[in-house]
C-alpha cells in the first residue's frame, strides 16, 4: 500500500530508465538527502559528526570502491586498504609537491584527492593484471600482494613521507576557496558532498553499459567475451574506477578524519573490514556499501554504549568489552544466516512487503 | 523447406579445420561452408565436435589446423571480440545468461557493442550517454516484442523456468544484429509446445531478418524440418554433408546413430 506503484504510468523509455522511476524511492531518496544535509548538521554534537558519522561515510566510500569490484564486476580483492593507502599519501604528495597557482590553489585540495585517487587507479591497474588469469580466491590471494608491497612501499621509501620517521604523515589543513574546513559541520559537510557525488557517479556507472559489462563478466564470462565484451579491458576499468574509489576514502581518511596516518594503518585488518562491510550490506548494491559500513562501524559503538548503560559495573571492564566482540560476532552470523544477500536485500524484500502491507494480499 | 529466401553466396567457409586439446582430436580436417540466409545444421552424436566447432566458428577455441573465410576474409582463426563485431551471434548449450541481471539488461548487454560512449560520459550520464540508452532500449524492446517476453522484461534471469531462459538468450544473441548466428541446442530439454514456439522463432529471424544460421541440434525432426542443409559429424570428422534427405538416406549417418555391427 505505502509502496504500491501501481498507477505510475511510463510513457517514454527515458521516464522507465530514471535512476529512481518509481515515486516513492523519489521522495525517500529526497527526505535521506534533505536529513543528512540539513537536520544532521544541526542536530548532530562534535562526537557525532567528528568520530561516527565521518568514518561512516568514508567508510561507505571505500566499500562502494570494493562493491564496484566485487560487487559488480566479481573479482574478489583484498587490497582494499593499500588502494586507501595509496590515495593517502597520494594527495598529501600533491599537496607537498604541488607548488600553488593564483587560482588553482583555491582547489588544490580537490585536485589533491583526485590525484590521489588516480594514484591508487594506476596501482589498482598493475594488481588487476593477474585478474586476467585466474579468478575467485586465487584472485583475492594476488590482491594480498598489492596489500603487503603498497604498505612495504610506503614505508622503505620514506620519499614518500616526505622523511618523516617510521612514514607517519600528518595531513595539511584542507581550505577550499580560503575558507578552512576544520570544523565539524563543515567536514562532514565536506565528505557528505564528495561521497553523495562519487556514489551518485557509481550508480550511474553501474546502470550504463559499463555496468552492464562488469556484470557480464561476473555472471559469465565466456558468453560476455562471446558479445564481443573485452574481458582485460573491462577488468581493468573496474580494479581502476574501484580503487579510485578507495583512494579518495584514503584521502579523506587522512585529511578530514584522522589528520596523522602511518602505512600501517593500512592494513590488512582494515582490507577485511571493508569487505565485511560489502558482505553485510550486499554485494552489488550502491546502497548496501552504506548500509555495510554503518552495520560495521555503528553496532560496535551502540554495543559498548548499551553494555555501559546496562551493565555499567556489574561485569568486569574486560569481560565487558570481550562480550561486546562476541555479540558484534554473533550478530554478523545471524544477519548473514537471515539474509546472506545482506542489508540491501533485507531492505528490497521490506520495500516488496510494503506494497501489499497492511493487507494480506 | 523454401519460403522464398534467397539463398546467397558462401559466406562462412571452413577448410580442413583440426582441433587438438593435447592428444585428444576433437576435430579432423573438416571443410564445410555456409550459404548467406540459409540454415545449416551440424548433427552427430555426443561427443562428435559439434560444439567444438561452433567454437572454432566465433573464436572461443583456435584450431591448429586449417583456415576459415568469413566474408570473404581468410584467416587461420577467429578471435571473440573480431567475431562480434563482425556479427557474429551465438547461444550456449547449458545456458549461458547473466544470471544475475534482468531481462532487460541481458539484452541490453547484447547491443554493448553498438555504445560508443565511454565510462567518464556514463558516469556524469553526458553527452551521447542519454541519447545511445535509449536508442538501444527501443531496439532491445523490437526484439522483445519479437520473442513475446514483454511480461518478463524486468525480471531476473534467473528466476525464469528453463524455456524462457533459453529464448532470453536467443534475444541476447538477436540483440547483436547477427548476420550469422549459431545456436547451440536451442531446442535440448524442451516439451513439444517450447519446440514448436523456438521453431517459429528460429525460421521468422530467419525469414524476416535474413539472419544466416548454424545450429546443432539433437532432435531429428526438427533438424530435417527447418534445415537447409546438414552436416554430420561423428568422432570429430565429417561424415556426411547434404540437404536433409541426402543426410537421411546415408548408409554412414544411420552406422552413426544406430551403431553397427563388426
Amino acid at each position: 500500500m505505502l509502496y504500491r506503484e501501481a498507477g505510475q504510468f511510463k510513457a517514454s523509455y527515458r521516464e522507465d530508465q530514471q535512476i529512481f522511476p518509481i515515486r516513492q524511492d523519489k521522495i525517500a531518496i529526497a527526505l535521506i538527502l534533505a536529513f543528512f544535509y540539513l537536520v544532521v548538521p544541526v542536530i548532530g554534537d562534535q562526537y557525532w559528526l567528528k568520530a561516527i558519522l565521518v568514518p561512516v561515510l568514508i567508510f561507505s566510500l571505500a566499500a562502494l570502491g570494493l562493491n564496484i569490484l566485487t560487487g559488480y564486476a566479481g573479482q574478489l580483492s583484498l587490497g582494499t586498504a593499500a588502494f586507501m593507502a595509496a590515495g593517502a599519501f597520494g594527495a598529501f604528495n600533491f599537496m607537498l609537491r604541488m607548488p600553488d597557482f593564483p587560482v588553482f590553489s583555491e582547489v588544490k585540495i580537490l585536485f589533491a584527492f583526485i590525484f590521489g585517487g588516480l594514484m591508487a587507479a594506476l596501482v589498482g591497474i598493475v594488481f588487476g593484471l593477474p585478474s586476467l588469469r585466474i579468478k575467485g580466491f586465487y584472485l583475492a590471494v594476488a590482491t594480498l600482494a598489492a596489500q603487503f608491497f603498497v604498505v612495504w612501499a610506503l614505508t622503505k621509501f620514506s620519499w614518500f613521507s616526505n622523511y618523516s620517521s617510521s612514514g607517519v604523515i600528518s595531513a595539511q589543513d584542507v581550505v577550499l576557496f580560503g575558507v578552512p574546513i576544520d570544523t565539524p559541520e563543515s567536514r562532514y559537510l565536506f565528505v557528505l558532498v564528495i561521497v553523495t557525488v562519487l556514489a551518485l557517479l557509481a550508480k550511474n556507472m553501474v546502470r550504463s553499459a559499463t555496468g552492464r559489462a562488469w556484470m557480464a563478466v561476473r555472471d559469465m564470462d565466456v558468453a560476455a567475451e562471446v558479445i564481443g565484451i573485452r574481458l582485460l579491458h573491462t577488468k581493468l576499468l573496474a580494479f581502476a574506477v574501484s580503487s579510485f574509489y578507495c583512494g579518495v576514502a584514503g584521502a579523506l581518511y587522512a585529511f578530514c578524519y584522522l589528520g596523522t596516518v602511518e602505512p600501517e594503518g593500512f592494513n590488512l585488518d582494515m582490507s577485511f573490514r571493508i569487505l565485511f562491510m560489502i558482505i553485510i550490506g550486499g554485494v552489488g548494491s550502491v546502497l548496501g556499501s552504506f548500509l555495510g559500513a554503518a552495520f560495521i562501524v555503528l553496532l560496535p559503538i551502540f554495543l559498548n554504549v548499551f553494555f555501559h548503560a546496562v551493565f555499567a559495573g556489574a561485569v568486569p571492564a574486560g569481560l565487558g568489552s570481550n562480550l561486546e566482540l562476541m555479540i558484534f560476532g554473533g550478530l554478523i552470523i545471524f544477519f548473514l544466516i537471515v539474509e546472506p544477500h545482506g542489508l540491501a536485500r533485507l531492505w528490497q524484500i521490506g520495500k516488496e512487503k510494503l506494497r501489499l502491507w497492511p493487507f494480506p494480499h | 523447406m523454401s519460403n522464398g529466401r534467397h539463398i546467397g553466396d558462401v559466406i562462412l567457409d571452413l577448410q580442413n579445420i583440426s582441433l587438438r586439446f593435447g592428444g585428444v582430436k576433437a576435430l579432423t580436417d573438416i571443410s564445410f561452408n555456409v550459404r548467406e540466409h540459409e540454415i545449416r545444421a551440424i548433427i552427430g552424436p555426443n561427443g562428435a565436435g559439434k560444439s567444438s566447432m561452433l567454437n572454432v566458428i566465433n573464436g572461443v577455441y583456435h584450431p591448429q589446423e586449417g583456415t576459415i573465410v568469413f566474408h570473404g576474409r581468410k584467416r587461420h582463426d577467429m578471435n571473440t571480440h573480431e567475431a562480434a563485431l563482425q556479427g557474429i551471434g551465438r547461444t550456449f548449450q547449458n545456458i549461458a545468461l547473466f544470471k544475475g541481471m534482468s531481462v532487460l539488461d541481458n539484452l541490453m548487454t547484447g547491443r554493448n557493442l553498438k555504445i560508443k560512449s565511454n565510462f567518464l560520459q556514463q558516469a556524469f550520464y553526458w553527452g551521447p550517454t542519454r541519447r545511445e540508452e535509449l536508442e538501444q532500449r527501443s531496439k532491445v524492446e523490437g526484439i522483445i516484442d519479437f520473442l513475446e517476453i514483454e511480461h518478463i522484461r524486468k525480471t531476473p534471469v534467473g528466476r525464469l523456468p528453463y524455456g524462457l531462459q533459453k529464448r532470453v538468450e536467443l534475444g541476447r544473441a538477436l540483440a547483436m544484429e547477427p548476420t550469422l548466428l549459431l545456436l547451440d541446442e536451442p531446442m535440448a530439454g524442451m516439451n513439444v509446445e517450447e519446440k514448436q514456439d523456438m521453431c517459429r522463432f528460429i525460421l521468422d529471424v530467419n525469414d524476416q531478418f535474413g539472419t544466416t544460421i548454424v545450429l546443432i541440434e539433437h532432435d531429428m525432426g526438427v533438424v530435417m524440418d527447418i534445415s537447409d542443409r546438414v552436416v554430420v559429424l561423428d568422432y570429430g570428422k565429417k561424415i556426411a554433408d547434404g540437404t536433409p534427405d541426402e543426410v537421411r538416406g546415408n548408409q554412414e549417418v544411420i552406422d552413426a546413430y544406430l551403431g553397427v555391427a563388426h
